[in-house]
C-alpha cells in the first residue's frame, strides 16, 4: 500500500528519530528506505516484546521512538507493552501490521484476535486500510503525543 | 564452586560507579542495589517486564551515548530475553555494560532452580553464559567467581569501550523477595528521564 520512501517522509515529519523494529513480509519492504533515512536509526531486535523494552529506554534517554511490529508480534508482546506502558506510563507508540485485514473470509486468528487485543489494552488506535489514510499515521501521533498517552497505527495488509 | 554474596558484588560496583554512569537494576540485584543507596541515575527497573533490563538499557545506550549505561540483570532474567544479546551486538553501543548476576536460581520465587542450572542438568551438559555472549557477537566478555578478582577489575571494566558482557556467579539469598519499587513508577521514570536527559 506504501512505499518506503512514503513511510520515511511520513516518520521524518513526525519527528521520530528510532524505528524498533522486527519486520513482516509488508513492513519489510520499507527496510532500505528505513535503514538509509538521515535522522533515523533503524533498531533490530529478534522479539517483539523486546522492542517496547528498547522503545521505553529510547524514550528515557530522549530520544522519539516509534515501534514497528507485526501484529502477531503484539499478542506476543504483552508483558513488556504492559510494564512500559502503564507500569511507567510511556507514552510509547506502534505501527503495527494487520496480517489478512484486507483479506475478508480469511481463516487467519491474527486477524480476529488485533483489534479486540488492542482494545483490551485500552491502546488507542488507527487503521489505515486505504493509501489516502496515510496522513491518518502523523495525525494520530501528535494527538497521542500531545495527550502523553500511547497509541498505535494499524497498517491493513493483504490483498488490496 | 566459590561464589560471592549479592551484597558484595554490588558494594563493589557501588564503589567503582562514576556520578555520571547509568545503572539499571532488575529483580534480586535491584532490591540489593537499593540498599547502598540513592542516585538520580538508578533507574530501579521495578516492577519489571521479566528478561526486559539489557533491553532498557540498550535504548538509554542508544539515545545517550554520552553516558555510560550499566545493567544488572539476573541469570533467570537473562534466560528469559537471550535474544537480547544479538541484539545489543547489533546496534553495538560502545556504552553499554550487561552484569548478569548468575545464582543458578529463581530467588524470588522461592530459589528454584533455573533450566541452565547444573543441578537439574544432565551430567556434562554446561550452560556457559560468557560463550552464549561470544556466540551472540560480544568481544569483551569476563566471568567472576570471587570477589577479589571482580574487585580488581571492576573499575576498569565498567569504564572500557562496550558492549561489554559480564558474569558474577554469587550465591542466592534465603527468602529474598522481589525488589519494591521506592516511589510510583511513572514518577520514577519522570524523574529519571529528567536526570539522564540533564
Amino acid at each position: 500500500m506504501f512505499s518506503g520512501a512514503q513511510i520515511v517522509s511520513e516518520l521524518q515529519r513526525m519527528g521520530i528519530t528510532h524505528v524498533v523494529w522486527l519486520p513482516d513480509s509488508t513492513l519489510g519492504q520499507w527496510e532500505e528506505a528505513l535503514s538509509s533515512a538521515p535522522g533515523l536509526t533503524l533498531v533490530r531486535v529478534c522479539r517483539e516484546g523486546e522492542a517496547w523494552a528498547v522503545a521505553a529506554g529510547l524514550h528515557l534517554g530522549g530520544a522519539r521512538p516509534l515501534v514497528m511490529i507485526q501484529c502477531t508480534g503484539l499478542f506476543e508482546s504483552g508483558d513488556a507493552l504492559r510494564n512500559a506502558l502503564f507500569d511507567f506510563g510511556l507514552p510509547l507508540f506502534a505501527v503495527i501490521g494487520y496480517r489478512s485485514a484486507l483479506n475478508t473470509g480469511a481463516p487467519d486468528s491474527a486477524r480476529t484476535f488485533t483489534e479486540p487485543n488492542l482494545r483490551s489494552w485500552g491502546l488507542e488506535y488507527r487503521l489505515i486500510d486505504a493509501p489516502e489514510k496515510l496522513g491518518e499515521l502523523h495525525a494520530h501521533y501528535a494527538a497521542c503525543r500531545q495527550a502523553h498517552r500511547p497509541g498505535a497505527v494499524l497498517i491493513a495488509e493483504g490483498r488490496m | 564452586m566459590n561464589r560471592m554474596s549479592l551484597a558484595d558484588a554490588l558494594h563493589v560496583l557501588h564503589t567503582v560507579r562514576r556520578n555520571d554512569q547509568v545503572v539499571v537494576s532488575t529483580m534480586g540485584a535491584a532490591r540489593e542495589w537499593m540498599k547502598l543507596g540513592t542516585h538520580e541515575l538508578d533507574f530501579i527497573y521495578a516492577p519489571s517486564a521479566m528478561g526486559a533490563a539489557p533491553s532498557v538499557g540498550l535504548g538509554m545506550a542508544l539515545a545517550r551515548p554520552e553516558k555510560q549505561v550499566i545493567v544488572l540483570n539476573g541469570d533467570g532474567c537473562m534466560l528469559m530475553n537471550l535474544g537480547c544479546l544479538v541484539s545489543i551486538t547489533a546496534a553495538a553501543p560502545p556504552n553499554l555494560v550487561l552484569i548478569v548476576c548468575d545464582n543458578s536460581v529463581y530467588e524470588v520465587t522461592g530459589q528454584q532452580w533455573t533450566a541452565a542450572a547444573d543441578q537439574v542438568r544432565p551430567a556434562g551438559s554446561v550452560v556457559d553464559f560468557c560463550q552464549v555472549a561470544r556466540g551472540c557477537g560480544f568481544s569483551a566478555v569476563f566471568n567472576f567467581e570471587n570477589i577479589e578478582d571482580w574487585r580488581r577489575a571492576a573499575g576498569d571494566i565498567c569504564n572500557r569501550r562496550g558492549p561489554v558482557f559480564v558474569v558474577l556467579k554469587v550465591d542466592p539469598i534465603p527468602g529474598g523477595q522481589v525488589p519494591k519499587s521506592p516511589a510510583p513508577p511513572a514518577e520514577r521514570a519522570a524523574k529519571f528521564a529528567a536526570a539522564i536527559q540533564a
